[in-house]
């Protein structure tokens, strides 16, 4: 089982709102004092894919990351984590690339690093999160998909795929290869490393790769934002108050508290 | 005559997600001049052929696609939509799943829940959040077609009849190399989340699966509820994953959304913002969800729900 796991690094998502400030200039979030941490949801993908090697009896997990320089951070999680191979391909062009560009990057990177059974890819991302990469990847790489996916498992000479949806679950089944985008659940909760492990990260080899050498060219990923651009980014304002019940006693408070409840519940039925 | 799409499954049939497509869809053909057309993939009952045909010219319906399967799916969505200056899709499962790649199919550009549809000198902009509802963001389409899901149920209806046709569309469809096999769903009681008008959500701060079922269960009950959580308290397993209100959980829109022990993070309020009144329970009184809330009480939810669910009992009768 060859696995490649692609997965992003972004602003650190839980940095709370009012520390959070705007570059009114790039059109993006200021990285000024927030730290950077790979995005959540391919944290699940890399633990739902090492946790597939482990039920397959064996296999080869490689991370790869379109980003800059500073990305390798999240690479040598991955290998922390125990993937077992880190590429990094170097966006030195595009502040925020567009889906199409990202997809056809990895996807050129895919085809150069060899044959994948199983592709994954995080659902979306904590910060734009618009969910759009694994969609344009499979495109790309011409291989069958699932959104939602919770749980892979091998089932005979294929995959056995768990996801989630509005209402419930699905079980599909597919012959690699194939492409995951991988949602949470309380199965795939990213592992802590283990020291020995974050020690062995730095002596992991860790790949490097240009556009130049994935040969993709100039034109095709553009000036990265050929499919959509963002034209403004803001804070909204809000303006509620809350007002706490007010009362002496608990049972006072509650019975306040109950008496707004209720006028509302009574004029919806 | 240039077109924009709407594209809907059968699986929710002419729903509030459905009538939210449609008057976006309507509205984004007004503002470009264009005819409005729908697709159903898979068999439409009357409410949605009828819903769809009072907004849209021409209604196709792929009776084919029995049951959702996504390579077929997508393979009737782009030979239908191709084409159209913009496509158009809901904010359920297989929508999500779908847009990405149809756009990139058709050479076109992808969007995510989208808030807000505008036509600016010809060009479709959309408004939608971002970092995980801290930020508002606007965006402009550059390729055609613009595929976009929108959050469907926040979007008014279409208004008016066109009195468009309906037919039944034959379209090849490919064999599935990968095939959904089993389907289950969940009976949420009462009303679906989305549809809900009375939410109550639990948080992290109720401590385990217990709370939920002993407490909130009959609190939700005598309010006539229907119970949602945050992701911390689904993560942990307490509650199934479709609990889940939030950034890449449900997107709601009740009359009252009372948040018991949920600390109010910025990927949470993202799914309950359009809540007409915000209330909450909590211990901390600097926890952001009270910056969000109409009223609320700084109190152990442990003395407050049972005492609450009496109280409420009492005023009913
Ligand atoms: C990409 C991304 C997507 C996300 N999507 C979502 C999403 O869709 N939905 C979502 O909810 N989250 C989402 N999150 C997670 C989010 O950031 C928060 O971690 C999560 O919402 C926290 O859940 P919580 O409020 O239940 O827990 P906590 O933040 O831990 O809050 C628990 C609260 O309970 C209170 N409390 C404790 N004990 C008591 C008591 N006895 N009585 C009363 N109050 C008590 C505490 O004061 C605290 O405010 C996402 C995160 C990321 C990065």
């Amino acid at each position: 089982m060859n696995i490649l796991v692609c997965i992003k690094q972004i602003l650190d998502p839980d940095l709370p709102a009012r520390d959070f400030k705007i570059d009114a200039a790039n059109k993006e979030a200021d990285p000024k004092g927030a730290n950077k941490v790979t995005n959540i949801f391919c944290e699940n993908a890399l633990e739902t894919a090492l946790q597939l090697r482990e039920k397959a009896g064996g296999g080869k997990v490689t991370a790869i990351t379109y980003g800059p320089e500073g990305a390798e951070d999240s690479l040598r999680k991955a290998l922390a984590m125990t993937v077992d191979e880190a590429v990094l391909v170097i966006n030195d062009k595009h502040s925020k690339p567009d889906a199409i560009a990202v997809g056809k990057v990895l996807a050129a990177a895919a085809r150069k690093l060899g044959d994948f059974d199983l592709v994954m890819v995080g659902r979306e991302s904590g910060d734009w999160g618009l969910g759009q990469t694994g969609g344009v990847l499979a495109e790309e790489l011409g291989l069958p998909s699932l959104a939602f996916v919770d749980e892979v498992d091998p089932d005979g000479d294929g995959l056995k795929l768990q996801r989630q949806t509005d209402n419930g679950s699905e079980v599909a089944t597919v012959k690699p290869p194939a492409l995951v985008l991988i949602t949470n659940n309380e199965n795939n909760v990213p592992r802590i490393p283990k020291t020995r492990d974050v020690m062995m990260s730095y002596r992991k080899p860790l790949q490097k790769l240009t556009l130049e050498e994935l040969g993709v060219a100039d034109e095709a990923v553009g000036d990265g934002h050929t499919a959509f651009e963002v034209t403004n980014l803001y804070v909204p304002e809000k303006s509620v108050s809350c007002e706490f019940v007010q009362g002496d006693s608990l049972d006072e408070k509650v019975t306040e508290l109950a008496r707004r409840i209720h006028g509302i519940v009574a004029s919806v039925n | 005559m240039s077109r924009v799409q709407i594209v809907l499954f059968s699986k929710n049939g002419w729903d509030r997600g459905a009538q939210g497509v449609a008057g976006a869809g309507r509205r984004l053909a007004d503002g470009l001049g264009a005819e409005l057309h729908a697709v159903v993939l898979g068999p439409a009952d009357d409410a949605l052929k009828n819903g769809l045909a009072a907004a849209a010219q021409k209604v196709q319906v792929v009776s084919a696609l029995e049951e959702y399967q996504p390579e077929p799916a997508l393979a009737a969505a782009a030979s239908l939509c191709d084409g159209a200056a913009a496509v158009l899709f809901g904010n359920d499962t297989y929508s999500q799943e779908i847009v990405p790649r149809l756009a990139h199919r058709l050479g076109g550009a992808p969007m995510a829940d989208a808030q807000k549809l505008e036509v600016k000198d010809g060009r479709i902009h959309v408004t939608r959040s971002a970092y995980g509802g801290k930020a508002l963001s606007e965006y402009v389409m550059k390729a055609t077609p613009a595929v976009i899901w929108v959050r469907s149920r926040a979007l008014e209806p279409a208004e008016g009849d066109v009195g468009g046709a309906v037919e039944e569309a034959t379209v090849e469809l490919p064999e599935a190399k990968l095939r959904i096999t089993e389907r289950h769903e969940e009976a949420q009681e009462g009303a679906s989340l989305e549809e809900a008008e009375i939410i109550v959500s639990g948080g992290r701060g109720l401590g385990g699966p217990e709370p939920f079922e002993q407490m909130l269960a009959p609190l939700a009950d005598v309010m006539h509820a229907v119970q949602g959580a945050s992701r911390a308290a689904c993560d942990a397993g307490w509650v199934p994953p479709n609990w889940q209100v939030g950034q890449t959980g449900k997107k709601v829109a009740p009359e009252l959304y009372l948040a018991i022990a949920i600390s109010g993070a910025s990927q949470h309020l993202l799914g309950m913002g359009d809540s007409k009144v915000v209330a909450a329970i909590n211990t901390d009184a600097d926890a952001p969800i009270f910056k969000h809330c109409s009223f609320g009480i700084v109190e152990d939810y442990k003395n407050v729900v049972p005492l609450l669910t009496e109280k409420l009992k009492e005023m009913q009768s």
